[in-house]
């Protein structure tokens, strides 16, 4: 199609640079700076979507971020991207769009059946035809309700493009480059602030770029240019275009999203689509300009009805007409610039304005070029159906309660102009509360909450002189407080045409007998009989009508709707505004896409990955590896097909008879030093720590003040002020925290440092049989025998030259050792050993193993020192000191702690030997009995014991060692299974502990 | 997101930060007769005032101290932040 709509002279696209899209599966032109409304609109194409509840045609209402019509699909390298504006989006070659909410296509559409039923539609439908009957739901409604609702698919393939976030502080953030935005960091960047300016648009400028006015002897283009370029240049200016600042947070930090590839067919190598900059300002100044008010009359919502100042941005930015025979609805000045422009552009417009008699340079200048005025007259209704053809217009009385003298006129596009409501959102976001503004019947900025200004059309200046005084006096002002330098930039002179005052009025009556839908909400087809219909069923707080009739919601968040919504309300109410008040503003101004706020944190990168120093030898010898916080541990080495299941038997087996090593890396490790250490130890620890020698280990097990256990491992006196502790490695850096709260504000007094060195130390458990006999090999100078190194015993040594430390503990229930070194002789340390460990049978064992072991021995984990157990349940009651006092004690003597049926660790073996029990099952007493079946404890482990080739589980249950020689049953309503087991004890092997001592 | 003096490090970003709860809680001292309803009040009662409220942070991505703050809980200020072993009036 050609552009019939094409202006040849005016606009700031490229003209030599032609670029094709399609829309619809149907292919267009445009040209390099357009968006895609521009370029549909010089195509003549009107008709975009369908609206969201009566699937009524929707064409482009606005040309920014205002849209609440004009959403589309974008799908580009097999990727859909929903929630488009076409307002916003750049034409790119090879661009492809579609409408959303039609079906089958935008210009048949289906649902628009909904539009002759709208009598089912009320406000508030969702409650009322919803309701019943409740079978219903499922089957009916729910699909229904999502097939009807939302704007666009989403993708549900995984995003390729990149996201970046990016931390800035500055001393003064502009959001906003319109006259008061550019010559207030002009003002201030030149006054030594280090300054950032954002501007949402891809150009600079704002309403210098449409209106006709005159700064320092320049146009407002050529003005804005110039100081763009300034800013540019400065070394302490960021200037940012597709940037959009949506969200103002505490403490003066505001959120931009910049959309540095979305205008682009691909997104080049080096640069993310999108980048979210978090952005810490000393002070803001909010220059975010104002939107144009739309009139409400019947039809309002027809393709073709359109903001006056979006014609006229269409006009002089992109060079494109919105109709050739334009009809203007004002109630201000604004409308005659719209007007002005079509007649210099050759088009004959004619003005209606509300107002009686009004008189200003502007009007006179609209006079003197020809252009046909009626005063006091409105538009009742539009006529048309995919797009305006003609409108019904009338006299409008006095009093604007009457109509009469109505006509029906030929025109193919209404551009109405409601007066300017200042975008108070971010200044609202930052806490300020807003007045109402009698003179410009819009709400105001009050008072500054946080360190922010709001200045130009946003505060309610709206002539340029006032906006641009006011900009140069706020720039000067605040970087002044910031840098104390008092450069002064010269405030250049201003020209302009004196606007007069507008009419109070914004609904158009309706005329006797007629029924026409005046809509509200554009976008979520919120009509003047709705908001009727929710004040007659009670719904008062601006609030509540706003929910019960979507008014404002959705994705334009009301931009358009609000303040007609609210005048309306307080009309009905006999209220003024302010009584009414207005709905909350809440971030994001503008949709931002999820993929900006995840950022680069997707998949791996959504957490940090811990790799011991032995990881690749791990990788090279087929280790399977499992996520354990977020260190990466291998479960289990597998040979040739085995499954996790025959590789943990087999490599737990091992441990049982010869000898397994396996990576210990992971634990946490603190040094805890000083000359009060050891009564520090005692205060944390719930055992007596006073009397451990140098050169001894000890278990421990330390209570959070509420008497559950937070953790347990062995810590070890290096020398007379030096403790080697270790952790569980889940509860590693909770633990140091824990510490670091004790000795920094419980106990000051006392003389003690801890530092992590969980990351200094590469760890090794040799545990089995056979380990001594290794250990002799790989420590011939060092004396391992069992007195030389009893258990719980600590050696410094030497291991082929480098230092290691020996550790006589056992995890697994065997004579086992655990050797560290520092990091970067771990994966030499594990070679020695592997290779040394040949002659001894020596195979690695994964985290699988490690469980099989430690369960069937009745060892407690994680899995047992869940956040609910205290040292009894856990059977860890003779660790409890009853003479001294330390963290937690006084809690375990509370009634619940002390009870005689109290939780216990007990053992679960399945009667017919074979079947495993799943971890979380319930032990119950009758599996026949009635719901809710009263359960004894659950299952907390569960194991294939190689000591006794049967399952294993240990379990948390009520009275638990009375329990002991009871037949109950294992049920798990997950896994469907009820299973009859004994309860036997805890540690089902080498109940005596010979073997760690051997 | 809050901007946090740190009266160690300077002022750095909420997410350094661990928040620590109320800091005028006093842990009664070791080896004291106390009663169940004075435990049961240190370890789980606590105030949730609107307004002015001394907590606790921990610096974890920083200088790893606790340090207390004086915060309004509803407007989010901050108007004072202290080591832990400083004095407060």
């Amino acid at each position: 199609m050609s552009q019939d709509f094409r202006l040849d002279n005016i606009g700031m696209v490229n003209r030599n640079k032609k670029i094709s899209f399609t829309f619809n599966g149907k292919k267009y032109f445009g040209y390099e700076g357009d968006t895609i409304a521009s370029a549909l609109i010089a195509n003549g194409v009107h008709l975009i979507g369908r609206s969201f509840k009566y699937h009524r045609p929707r064409g482009f209402f606005g040309v920014g971020v205002d849209e609440p019509y004009a959403i589309l699909q974008l799908e580009r390298n097999n990727e859909r991207d929903p929630n488009i504006r076409a307002t916003e989006q750049e034409i790119f070659e090879g661009l492809e769009v579609k409408s959303v909410n039609c079906w089958p296509s935008v210009n048949f559409d289906i649902g628009a059946i909904n539009n002759f039923l709208k009598m089912f539609f009320p406000a508030g439908f969702y409650y009322k035809t919803f309701m019943w009957p409740p079978s219903f739901w499922y089957k009916i409604y729910e699909p229904f309700i999502r097939m009807a609702a939302g704007f666009g698919e989403v993708s549900i393939k995984h995003d390729k493009e990149r996201y970046e976030h990016k931390y800035e502080y500055c001393d003064l953030l502009i959001t906003g480059s319109g006259p008061s935005g550019l010559a207030s960091a002009y003002a201030a960047a030149k006054n030594g602030a280090r300054v950032i300016l954002a501007e949402d648009k891809p150009r600079y400028g704002g309403s210098l770029l449409t209106s006709d006015v005159n700064i320092g002897n320049q146009t407002g283009v050529e003005w804005s240019e110039k100081i763009i370029t300034e800013l540019k240049s400065m070394s302490n200016v960021i200037v940012k275009n597709r940037s959009q600042v949506f969200g103002y947070y505490d403490h003066n930090m505001l959120v931009m999203s910049e959309r540095i590839g979305d205008h682009l067919p691909k997104t080049q190598k080096y640069l993310p689509k999108q980048r979210l900059w978090y952005i810490r300002a000393k002070e803001v100044l909010i220059s975010s300009g104002s939107i144009e008010r739309p009139l409400v009359f019947g039809n309002n919502d027809t393709p073709g009805v359109m903001l006056s100042s979006a014609a006229k941005e269409y006009m002089k930015v992109y060079g494109v007409l919105v109709g050739k025979k334009p009809l203007i609805f004002t109630n201000n000045d604004s409308g005659y610039e719209t007007a002005i422009e079509f007649k210099k552009n050759g088009i004959n417009p004619l003005i209606l304005d509300t107002r009686k008699e009004p008189s200003s340079d502007i009007i006179s200048e609209a006079k003197n070029l020809g252009i046909e005025i009626k005063f006091s007259h409105v538009v009742v209704a539009a006529k048309g159906y995919k797009k305006v053809k003609s409108a019904d217009i009338a006299k409008i009385s006095d009093n604007k309660k009457d109509l009469s003298n109505i006509e029906n006129i030929e025109c193919d596009c209404i551009c109405v102009s409601g007066f300017w409501t200042p975008s108070i959102h971010l200044a609202s976001q930052s806490g300020n509360k807003s007045e109402f503004n009698e003179k410009i019947d819009a709400f105001i900025p009050k008072k500054s909450k946080q360190n922010e200004n709001t200045i130009g059309s946003a505060n309610g200046k709206f002539t340029l002189e006032e906006t641009i005084n006011e900009a140069f006096d706020k720039g000067y002002e605040v970087s002044n407080k910031i840098t104390e330098n008092n450069n002064k930039v010269s405030m250049p002179t201003v020209v302009e045409k004196k606007s007069t005052e507008h009419d109070k009025f914004w609904c158009v009556p309706l005329p006797k007998g007629k029924s026409y839908k005046r809509f509200l909400d554009f976008q979520n087809d919120v009509a003047v009989t709705d908001i009727e219909l929710a004040l007659r069923e009670g719904f008062r707080s601006i609030e509540h009508v706003k929910r019960y009739t979507t008014l404002g919601m959705a994705t334009d968040q009301g931009k358009t709707s609000n303040l007609n919504g609210l005048q309306l309300v307080s009309d009905i109410e006999n209220k003024v505004v302010p009584q009414v008040g207005h709905t909350t503003f809440r971030p994001p101004y503008t949709p931002v896409s999820i993929g900006a706020i995840v950022g680069r944190e997707v998949g791996k990168h959504s957490k940090p990955t811990r790799k011991s120093p032995m990881h690749q030898w791990h990788e090279k010898n087929n280790a399977v590896f499992v996520d354990a916080g977020v260190w990466l541990r291998p479960r289990y080495y597998k040979q040739g097909n085995e499954t996790l299941f025959e590789a943990s038997k087999r490599e737990a087996k091992n441990v049982r008879k010869n000898v397994g090593v396996c990576d210990v890396t992971t634990l946490g490790k603190i040094d805890v030093k000083g000359p009060d250490a050891a009564e520090f130890l005692n205060r944390v620890y719930t055992n007596a720590w006073l009397k451990l020698p140098v050169g001894k280990a000890r278990y421990g097990v330390m209570l959070r003040e509420d008497g559950i256990v937070m953790d347990d491992g062995t810590t070890t006196r290096i020398s007379e002020n030096h403790y080697h502790m270790t952790t569980t490695t889940a509860q590693a850096a909770n633990v140091l925290s824990h510490l670091e709260y004790y000795l920094q504000l419980v106990w000051p007094d006392l003389n003690v440092n801890v530092v992590s060195t969980t990351e200094q130390w590469a760890g090794a458990a040799i545990a089995g049989p056979n380990s001594r006999a290794l250990l002799m090999k790989l420590f011939p100078d060092t004396d391992v025998s069992n007195e030389g190194l009893p258990f719980m015993g600590y050696k410094e040594a030497d291991l082929f030259g480098i230092p290691a430390k020996i550790y006589r503990i056992s995890f697994s229930g065997e004579l086992a050792y655990e050797v560290n070194v520092e990091s970067d002789f771990g994966n030499f340390m594990w070679e020695k050993i592997i290779d040394v460990g040949k002659e001894f049978e020596l195979q690695p064992y994964g985290t699988e193993a490690l469980s099989t072991l430690r369960i069937e021995m009745g060892h407690v984990a994680g899995s047992e020192l869940d956040g609910r157990t205290i040292p009894h349940d856990a059977s860890l009651e003779g660790l409890v000191s009853k003479k001294k006092d330390f963290i937690g004690k006084r809690s375990l003597s509370r009634s619940a702690f002390t009870k005689p049926d109290r939780e216990k660790i007990v053992g679960v073996v399945p009667l017919d030997k074979s079947t495993s029990i799943p971890e979380g099952s319930y032990i119950v007493k009758d599996p026949n009995a009635k719901l809710p079946n009263p359960k004894l404890g659950h299952v907390s482990a569960s194991c294939w014991s190689v000591e006794y080739d049967n399952p294993f589980s240990l379990a948390i249950i009520k009275d638990g060692k009375k329990m002991i020689g009871q037949k109950l049953f294992a049920m798990s309503p997950l896994k469907n299974k009820t299973i009859p087991v004994e309860i036997v004890s805890s540690h089902y092997v080498d109940p005596e502990g010979k073997r760690v001592r051997a | 997101m809050l901007y946090i003096f740190c009266p160690h490090c300077g002022s750095r970003s909420q997410n350094e930060f661990a928040y620590g709860g109320d800091a005028t809680v006093k842990r009664p001292e070791l080896n004291k007769e106390i009663s169940d309803q004075e435990w049961d009040n240190f370890v789980y009662l606590r105030k949730s005032p609107r307004g002015k409220h001394l907590e606790l942070w921990h610096h974890i991505s920083g200088c790893r101290q606790w340090i207390k703050v004086e915060r309004d809980t509803s407007t989010h200020e901050i108007f004072k932040t202290y080591k832990a072993n400083e004095l407060i009036e």
